[in-house]
């Protein structure tokens, strides 16, 4: 585990530079290959089950039948982009489903009306993630308690803001807008992928290549030796669970959009919280912290949710499906111990 | 060992009692009711469900692990030891110690998962749980079971034998007992606490790291099984997610308790404490008739709260 993670972390560029040019390039392309294995496993595992699936589809490969998908899987992916940045730092945000529901319910309230109050209204979503995500960084940085608990507590919090704003499913949102957002551009690209691509490069990307990412990469690696190199470890940590936030109110977005309503369900929010976990597990984060990346976590979010849509084109008894998709959730995390093969020291094993 | 009880109470501890005084206070401010020997015993009666499964998630708490496969094993636990009930005599007799050895094959699955194959048991246990959910849906067709507990699962959560006492806060106090011998006083509980400060250190002292992993995972697993019968008899029937509620109350009072959630620290008088204060929490904000939201914002607010009080990490870079 330690070698891709001191890979990921030091600069890409630097393998090149030392070695002599024509040998480099090899090593390099070797070396960037290493350090994105989970992404591209997790890719590879997206792409072959999405061509089973669109192959068996009755509609085949419909712009209806990529869009819906793309959509379901956006849900998800965004939600395990949140839980991503909190896993890098080796923490854990458990209250990603329960900002998702409250965003959901908060967007179906707001989200109406004229294009202004509308966009107004999606400010004051994205707003409400943020300090959702301020708030969880600052009990774990300024009050110093674990991740874990932490986000189980403000999950129970925004749990309660959620039915406060929707004792009763309902609601609604500027369908135009709606409808925009979980459709189709031309070309048949789906907005959600967009809205997706659009989240990598404009948040993802710059905060991966700033210092205060890095320093994300270097907690979780070793919280000790980052404090020793003088990197500023509460700053990284809050930044983590607001952007953690932010991620997961795009989901609550999007979900507003795609339903028309806002909904108070526990068990949504507690399904999403557990699924990020498995998507980022899926996508080639480690859980115990400083390596992986968001971009993985999307095709994980997506191999995940391509499952479900497997055993429905095979038509599966719906009564084996969760036990299927448990075992398919093993599986897929077992694959992780295969590295115990290469494990030299017994030692190594245990921390 | 040399040291008394009172001794062995560390601040959390004395927290979390502080805190169950408060509680009774409030209570008894809003209800007179609320102090009255029948309510309390009432609420005892509650928590001993939560107690026994805390007990297991504590014991892999302190080894720094999680056990997220809480809630479907303790369904398992249910709906086996009512299904058990339903295969005649030999089944009825058995209900109790089948739906626990159910219990304890899904915590082995756990501790093989977290102890050989090296998964974060955060990850594993979260797919025991999907696969228990799995095994359940798959069994009962997705129906609520349709099969009564047996009069023995009735008489041990419901009966008052002893004292008027309920029988589960017997059944709390007897697994409470078993969890208190098995980590103060065997080399099994010193290790448990010893792989929640360093496992390395742990496996160069040449105990079994792994064996001992697998151990405590199989004891979360029976306690939950358990408390799943118990449930099943206190309310006569076995259903799907029964055990939902319980997971995130259980580390919550775990963690108030005192013990650590990186593992290596705590006490089980801590942990009986934690679940009492979240029984009398929960209670207190259903007598009040307080709406289910403002609920939730409270309980996670007291839960910070108390934390925030008392379990804060030293500051520094570790």
């Amino acid at each position: 585990m330690s070698e891709p993670t001191l890979a990921s972390v030091s600069d890409a560029g630097a393998a090149g530079s030392v070695s002599p040019r024509g040998a480099g390039w090899r090593r390099d392309l070797a070396h960037h290959l290493s350090a994105q294995r989970g992404v591209l496993v997790a890719l590879g595992l997206f792409v072959s089950m999405f061509a089973l699936f669109v192959g068996e589809h009755p509609a085949g490969f419909s712009s209806n039948v990529i869009n819906t998908a793309a959509n379901k899987g956006a849900l998800l992916a965004f939600v395990a982009m949140a839980q991503t940045i909190p896993v890098i730092t080796s923490g854990l945000d458990l209250s990603v489903g329960m900002v998702f529901v409250l965003t959901n319910c908060l967007a179906s309230r707001l989200m109406v009306g004229e294009p202004l109050p509308t966009a107004l209204g999606v400010v004051a979503v994205l707003g409400t993630g943020l300090a959702c995500g301020a708030l969880n960084g600052a009990l774990v940085v300024l009050g110093r308690l674990q991740p874990i608990i932490v986000t189980l507590a403000t999950g129970s919090i925004y749990f309660g803001g959620a039915l406060w704003l929707r004792p009763a499913p309902g609601g609604s949102v500027n369908e135009p807008f709606a409808d925009f957002m979980t459709g189709s551009l031309a070309g048949g690209v789906p907005f959600s992928v967009v809205l997706l691509a659009a989240a990598v490069l404009f948040f993802w990307v710059p905060y991966r290549r700033s210092l205060i990412g890095r320093a994300a990469y270097a907690i979780g690696s070793s919280e000790q030796a980052a404090f020793m190199s003088g990197v500023s470890i509460g700053r990284a940590k809050l930044l983590a669970y607001v952007m953690s936030g932010l991620f997961s109110s795009l989901a609550g977005l999007l979900l507003t959009c795609l339903t028309y309503s806002g909904e108070a369900n526990a068990f949504l929010g507690g399904g999403y919280t557990l699924n990020s976990i498995a998507a980022v597990v899926v996508g080639g984060t480690s859980l115990f912290g400083g390596s992986g990346g968001a971009v993985g976590s999307i095709f994980g979010a997506f191999v995940l949710r391509t499952i479900g849509d497997l055993l429905f084109v095979f038509d599966m008894d719906p009564l084996w499906q969760p036990l299927f998709l448990g075992a398919v959730l093993l599986f897929s995390v077992g694959l992780s111990s295969l590295r115990l093969l290469r494990v030299k020291s017994r030692l190594d094993l245990f921390r | 060992m040399a040291r008394s009880l009172v001794q062995r109470i560390d601040k959390p501890v004395w927290a979390a009692l502080g805190g169950i005084v408060v509680l009774l206070t409030g209570g008894a401010l809003y209800s007179p009711n609320f102090l009255s020997p029948d309510y309390l015993l009432q609420q005892l009666q509650v928590a001993s469900f939560l107690g026994v499964v805390a007990t297991g998630a504590m014991v892999v708490i302190l080894l720094g692990h999680i056990d997220l496969s809480i809630p479907w094993v303790l369904t398992i636990g249910g709906i086996m030891s009512t299904a058990a009930a339903g295969w005649g005599p030999a089944g009825s007799a058995l209900a109790i110690p089948f739906a626990v050895a159910c219990g304890v094959g899904m915590g082995l699955f756990n501790g093989l998962g977290v102890a050989y194959l090296r998964i974060p048991s955060m990850i594993f246990t979260l797919g025991t749980n999907a696969i228990a959910q799995g095994l359940m849906v798959v069994h009962t067709s997705g129906f609520a079971p349709q099969e009564r507990a047996t009069p023995a699962m009735h008489f041990l959560s419901v009966g008052r034998s002893v004292l008027g006492i309920p029988n589960a806060v017997w059944m709390w106090c007897a697994v409470g007992g078993l969890a208190v011998l098995l980590l103060d006083r065997t080399a099994f509980g010193r290790r448990v606490y010893a792989i929640g400060n360093s496992e390395r250190a742990v496996f160069l002292s040449r105990a079994n790291v792994q064996l001992v992993v697998v151990g405590s995972f199989a004891i979360s697993g029976a306690c939950s099984a358990f408390a799943g019968t118990l449930l099943a008899g206190y309310s006569t029937k076995a259903y799907q997610a029964m055990g939902d509620p319980y997971l995130m109350p259980a580390i919550a009072a775990v963690v108030l308790g005192g013990t650590s959630i990186l593992g290596g620290r705590g006490t089980y008088l801590g942990t009986i404490a934690g679940v009492i204060v979240v029984t009398l929490l929960q209670s207190i904000l259903s007598i009040v008739q307080m709406p289910e939201a403002g609920r939730q914002v409270v309980y996670g607010v007291v839960i910070l709260a108390m934390l925030l009080a008392y379990g804060r990490e030293r500051r520094g870079g570790t």
